[in-house]
């Protein structure tokens, strides 16, 4: 086997607080293959955001403790000095945050934005750096892209400055990109335009791609490999169709069943899961899931599960008989 | 017999002048809203859905009046409010209320959740301030969020942690109607599955009216009574949202539609409509049908006439060559 392009292994996240420290994000391994698209979904909050943030070094230091092992090509990324990880970033690893106005400066046109970005990694003439910058507005489906370009990001649409971000995002071809709900502002169309390129990117420069999304149709148009977090860490992880086929852990089916539907009569109430995630800080000694969840065991409130080897896991108590009979048999007629 | 409607607009438009600089007459009108008639009946939901960039937040703040209205008119429970100020606007601010699509820039960062939304309360007397309290504890938990978090700061949230903060801040004025621009988008889906039920509950319990702005249309088609499709500053199809979404009259509403991606596994899925042709601008839009530079339909009528929203059975549609069932 190759070795993984990213690979985290035991990644810890944890918050100084004024109560003492509380523990966000445990235990998460997860590795990416150069040319692989890896989706990380799950429960808001649960740190799907914060894991990958940390990874690139973009976590608060002052409150913030991250631990675990994070490599990147072999070389270590979480005691990489700043300035060095700055550089990695934006040329070799690109970001696009969940909240695009972070990304953006206010005072400053969005194709110089771009141009900018571009100019920081290569040494390219300005004029060019603008012509590629247009280039890109274009890509991502933004009408008269030249003329959009001098606009500055109070003026675009919540899409359009979305846009601009991942048009900055793979402005360098990186060899892996981190995109945090990249289209959650993108109507259908646009969002099918956006995913193209994305899938352009892998294809023309074998980039690596871990996508959050909270989109299960994105996740089986896009992924090769899912990974499912609840309260701070995976609970399922492996290949995409096995994770829609065949869906391990319970809080996935929930997931799963929570879609709304496209056909068909529409329900009165959507179904889903019953509840809500523990505080962070809070998390119960067995599983995590455990106060949620339809298939509870006597154990799973006391012992808490570990996650098996490679392939198509679940954090889980279940056995395969157990969960057949457990597991909805709406979920897979779906 | 059809009853007044809570909200309409009646020829909305809101221009933005851009690439101004300081040479005289530089600047150029984009036209963001473009002359846009709308009814929303009490107690019913709309759900508004449309290309990114068509002004569906546009018309979102110009319905709650958040934007100056350029042109048109604007009529909220048989008043005129397309002009009024600020203090006549007062009992208005309170009955209608917008979610923001971006929640972060919405919320103070200097201002802990528990003033966030205690403010308004206290300011508008919506409950006595003895009461405060309890009805803090209460919108949190509405929208499924530890009443512990009630003394947290914005940034130490996640961003469905945040959305849920928003609206729980307009539902804190317990409106008449309410413009949600992308209330759930950042939500997992089963979370999102509760807000919308929520949504559902306080439509009966309060009967409260909605504006429901998303992308995701299992979304949209799952709360929406009604829904009109947008397209570059216009409305190209209204109609009952199992209706358009089964059977779309408009071409445009059709390749939105095609273009939804399903969560199944399916190597050989097929049928996406993809749009081809030059992506109009709101600076410069094509003199006929707007969607005519990309529409696999077009004809040279469509090139050089716009076509207006006329009736079609249950629905409007502004296309001349409507998709028929
Ligand atoms: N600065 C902070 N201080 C304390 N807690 C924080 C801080 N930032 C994040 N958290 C908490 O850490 C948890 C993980 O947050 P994260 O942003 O990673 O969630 P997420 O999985 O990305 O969720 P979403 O899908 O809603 O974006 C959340 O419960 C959040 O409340
Ligand atoms: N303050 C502004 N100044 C100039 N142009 C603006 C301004 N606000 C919006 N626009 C333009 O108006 C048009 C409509 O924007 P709007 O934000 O209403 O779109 P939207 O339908 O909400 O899109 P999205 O789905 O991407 O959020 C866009 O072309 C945008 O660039
Ligand atoms: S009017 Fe013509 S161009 Fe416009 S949508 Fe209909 S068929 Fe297409
Ligand atoms: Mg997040
Ligand atoms: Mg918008």
């Amino acid at each position: 086997m190759t070795e993984p392009l990213l690979d985290i292994r035991n990644l810890s996240v944890s918050f100084a607080t004024e109560s003492g420290p509380v523990t966000a994000v445990q235990d998460v391994s997860l590795s990416v293959a150069q040319g692989e698209i890896v989706s990380v979904v799950g429960e808001s909050g649960s740190g799907k955001s914060l894991s990958l943030l940390s990874v690139l070094g973009l976590h608060d230091p002052r409150n913030t403790t991250v631990g675990g092992t994070v490599t990147f090509r072999g070389q270590s990324l979480l005691d990489l000095p700043p300035k060095q990880m700055r550089h990695l970033r934006g040329r070799d690893i690109a970001f696009i945050s969940q909240d695009p106005m972070t990304a953006l400066t206010p005072v400053y046109s969005i194709g110089d934005q771009i141009a900018e970005q571009i100019r920081a990694h290569e040494r390219i003439t300005a004029w060019a750096a603008q012509a590629r910058a247009v280039q890109l507005l274009a890509d991502v489906g933004i009408f008269a892209p030249a003329d959009t370009a001098k606009r500055y990001p109070h003026q675009l649409s919540g899409g359009m400055r979305q846009r601009a971000v991942i048009a900055m995002a793979v402005s360098c071809n990186p060899a892996l990109l981190i995109a945090d709900e990249p289209t959650t502002a993108l109507d259908t169309t646009v969002q099918a335009q956006v995913l193209d390129l994305l899938r352009k990117l892998r294809t023309d420069y074998g980039s690596a791609i871990v996508l959050i999304t909270h989109d299960m149709g994105v996740v089986a148009e896009m992924a090769d490999k899912v990974v499912v977090m609840y309260a701070g860490r995976v609970v399922e992880s492996g290949p995409a169709a096995e994770v829609f086929t065949n869906p391990l852990h319970p809080y996935t089916w929930g997931l799963l069943g929570s879609i709304p539907p496209l056909t068909g009569t529409r329900p009165r109430r959507l179904p889903s899961i019953p509840g809500a995630p523990p505080m962070v800080g809070r998390v119960p000694a067995g599983c995590a899931f455990a106060p949620r969840c339809p298939a509870r065991l006597g154990v799973c409130s006391t012992e808490p599960p570990r996650i098996g080897t490679p392939g198509h896991t679940a954090l889980c108590h279940l056995t395969d008989s157990q969960r057949a009979t457990a597991r909805p048999t709406t979920l897979e007629s779906a | 017999m059809i009853a007044a409607p809570l909200m309409e607009a009646i020829g909305l438009r809101k221009t933005f002048t851009v690439g101004k600089t300081i040479i005289p007459g530089s600047g150029r009108t984009l036209h963001a809203v473009d002359g846009i008639d709308l009814r929303i009946q009490k107690g019913e939901t709309l759900g508004l859905v449309g290309e990114s960039g068509s002004g569906k937040s546009t018309l979102g703040r110009c319905l709650t009046r958040l934007y100056e209205i350029s042109d048109g008119a604007l009529r909220f429970d048989g008043q005129d409010v397309t002009k009024l100020g600020n203090r006549a606007l007062r009992p208005f601010r309170r009955k209608v209320q917008m979610i923001f699509q971006d929640p972060s820039s919405s919320l103070n960062p200097q201002r802990r959740v528990r003033d966030i939304l205690g403010d308004p309360l206290m300011v508008h007397r919506i409950v006595p301030p003895d009461q405060v309290r309890r009805r803090l504890d209460e919108l949190m938990d509405l929208v499924g969020l530890p009443t512990a978090y009630l003394d947290r700061f914005p940034h130490e949230f996640s961003g469905g942690q945040r959305q849920r903060i928003g609206i729980a801040r307009a539902l804190a004025m317990e409106p008449d109607l309410i413009v949600a621009d992308e209330p759930v988008s950042a939500l997992d889906v089963s979370v999102q599955a509760q807000i919308v039920n929520l949504f559902a509950d306080l439509r009966e319990r309060l009967s409260l009216t909605y504006l429901f702005i998303a992308h995701d249309l299992g979304v949209v088609r799952q709360v929406s009574d009604r829904v009109a499709i947008m397209y570059l500053g216009s409305i190209v199809e209204t109609g009952p949202a199992e209706a358009v979404f089964d059977h779309p009259a408009h071409p445009y509403t059709k390749a939105l539609i095609s273009a939804i991606p399903v969560p199944r596994v399916d190597p050989g899925r097929k049928g996406r409509i993809v749009l081809e042709g030059e992506i109009p601008s709101p600076l410069n839009p094509p003199k006929g049908c707007k969607f005519s530079t990309r529409c696999a339909y077009a004809t040279d009528l469509c090139r050089t006439t716009r076509p207006q929203l006329t009736p079609l059975a249950e629905r409007t549609v502004a296309c001349h060559h409507p998709i028929s069932a």
